[in-house]
Order: C-alpha cells, then sequence, then structure tokens
C-alpha cells in the first residue's frame, strides 16, 4: 500500500517539476512550487517525519509562496526573460550533478534497514534513555531541545538574523526620507 | 479592497482555530510532533491570512509592526536567558536538570521555556517578513 502512494506521490512530482522547467509564466511558476512543496509534505508524511512533514507544508507551502508573490508583485516581473543563451554549462551542470548524486546512493546503505550506520551510532542511546532521563515522550523534541539544545540556540539565531536583515533591506523609510531631500 | 462575503465570513470562523492549533502544537510538543518552530509559523500564517482578507492595516491594528520588532529578539533572549538561570543554579550552560524541584520536571521546564524562545522568534519574524514586503509595495 505504502509502495502505490509512494508511486503516485513521486510520480505527480516528477510531473509538476516538468510542469516548473516548461512554465515561463511567473506566477504559475510560484504556485506550482507551492504544490510541489505539498506534495513534499505528502511524501514525508509516508516517511514518517511528521515534524518536516508540519514545516515543509506550513513554510513551504504557505509563507514562501506569500512571499514569492510578494516579490513579483514588488518586481512587477509577470514572465521569464528571454535570455538568447547557449544551454550547453546549464545543461552539463545539472546532468553532471545529477548523475554525481546517483553515484553517491550506490554508497549508501540500503533504504530502511536496521543496523544502518545512522541507526547504531548513538540513536539508540537516544532512544533508550532519553524518557527514563527526561520524562519526555517524544524522543526527537527531547533531541532538538535538550541534548542539541546549542544546535536550536544557533538555529534561532539564524532565523532572528534573517528577520533583521530583511527588516533592514525592505522595511524602514529610506524612501520618505529621500523624498524629504530631495525637497531641501 | 472589497472580496467575496464567504472568504470573510469563513476566514473569521477559522482564524481562532488556526491559532489554537499553533498553541497546541507548541505546548502539546513534548507528546506529539511540532514544536516551537512549526508553531510559530502556523501562528505567524494567521497573521498573514488574516491581513490578506482584511488588509494590512486592519491586521497591524491587531499585532503592530513594533510588537512585531520586538518579538524578534525578544524569543533568542528568552532562550539565551534559560541557559543563564543554569549557570545561576550552577549547572552547564543550557542544563535543564536543576530548574525543577526534581530532575524531570526540571528537563519539562526548560524544553517549554526554550520552544517559548522559539515561537516567539520564529512567530516574530515571518510576521516581519511579510509586513516588510507589504510595506515596500506602497
Amino acid at each position: 500500500m505504502e509502495l502505490y502512494i509512494n508511486m503516485a506521490l513521486l510520480t505527480m512530482l516528477a510531473a509538476v517539476t516538468v510542469a516548473i522547467i516548461v512554465q515561463r509564466d511567473l506566477f504559475s511558476v510560484v504556485i506550482l512550487s507551492g504544490i510541489y512543496s505539498f506534495l513534499m509534505a505528502s511524501v514525508l508524511i509516508v516517511l514518517d517525519a511528521v515534524d518536516v512533514a508540519m514545516t515543509e507544508a506550513s513554510v513551504g507551502a504557505g509563507i514562501s509562496t506569500v512571499v514569492l508573490i510578494g516579490t513579483l508583485y514588488l518586481t512587477g516581473q509577470k514572465r521569464e526573460l528571454n535570455y538568447h543563451r547557449s544551454i550547453a554549462v546549464p545543461l552539463f551542470v545539472s546532468l553532471g550533478t545529477g548523475a554525481m548524486l546517483i553515484w553517491g546512493t550506490w554508497g549508501l546503505p540500503a533504504f530502511g534497514i536496521q543496523d544502518a550506520p545512522v541507526h547504531t551510532h548513538i540513536a539508540p542511546t537516544f532512544l533508550l534513555e532519553s524518557i527514563p532521563e527526561t520524562g519526555v515522550p517524544n524522543v526527537v523534541t527531547t533531541v532538538l531541545a535538550d541534548y542539541r539544545s546549542f544546535d536550536t540556540f544557533g538555529e534561532t539565531t539564524v532565523i532572528f538574523t534573517a528577520g533583521l536583515g530583511v527588516m533592514l533591506l525592505l522595511g524602514g523609510s529610506r524612501r520618505k526620507k529621500k523624498k524629504g531631500e530631495t525637497k531641501s | 479592497m472589497k472580496l467575496d462575503l464567504i472568504l470573510r465570513v469563513t476566514t473569521k470562523a477559522i482564524l481562532p482555530f488556526i491559532l489554537l492549533f499553533a498553541l497546541y502544537v507548541h505546548f502539546h510538543g513534548d507528546y506529539g510532533p511540532g514544536g516551537g518552530f512549526q508553531a510559530g509559523v502556523i501562528a505567524a500564517g494567521m497573521v498573514i491570512l488574516y491581513s490578506i482578507v482584511f488588509g494590512v492595516e486592519a491586521a497591524q491594528r491587531v499585532i503592530s509592526q513594533r510588537l512585531v520588532a520586538t518579538m524578534v529578539p525578544l524569543g533568542v533572549l528568552i532562550y539565551g536567558a534559560t541557559g543563564v538561570i543554569s549557570f545561576l543554579y550552577g549547572a552547564n550552560y543550557l542544563d535543564y536538570g536543576v530548574l525543577g524541584h526534581d530532575s524531570k520536571h526540571g528537563h519539562h521546564l526548560g524544553i517549554l521555556l526554550v520552544e517559548s524562545g522559539v515561537i516567539i522568534t520564529v512567530a516574530g519574524t515571518m510576521t516581519a517578513i511579510f509586513y516588510a514586503f507589504v510595506q515596500r509595495g506602497r
């Protein structure tokens, strides 16, 4: 059953990707990338990563779509510009990257097996000891906010810095000052 | 900007549930999927939905730009202060065990405090980015 759901979702992902490449209207591309994020969230739910699926659905399909539509409105750009350049270099780069990624998957352990290195290193310690030690039933939360709280502190600072940067670049009253300068 | 009546009424009806869901994801993070980051994004999504349907002025009357700009650093400060409190109790930075009357209670409290910092910063930042984009368009 899970196999068929995965096949259907991945086929739709591929179809949406092709549509994004073919499409020239930027508004359609933004909406299609929102659909892509939503399909990706469904794939992550099938993979039992509900936290990541929630983030993908709210950030990828929700907020970035809104921000991208805002960008289109601000720039007034409705269609992709037609560059008359050769496609040889981009084609080589994307095919090369794809080939390297596929080559890299050959070195990975088989999907979902129990004795993969990632499941034998420190994960058993977390799974066995986190609940007696902290009393928090959700191991993901314990790892993120307790054992790895320095990392999460860093991530929060990254979000803070991102917000600060956007506010400095886009916010503020630069336009009004410029008007005042020309008047005086 | 007059929008569809059905859209306005439906938006008004689901707004409290979106906020409730954000708070559920936040406070239930110890037991179920989600946590501060996801909850913050959902809360910011509520503000964005409200401003899309009713206009940014209406949204900024409820959640002002000043408040949003305060939330962005406030969350990081709450997170950092939790670590300093552990310091004051004589433990390592961000060691929650000493915060409560026993170790388990301390870990619960510490995770909740830290996640509160995350939800405040994330909700503030996402709303601030949206406000900045909208402000620029005028």
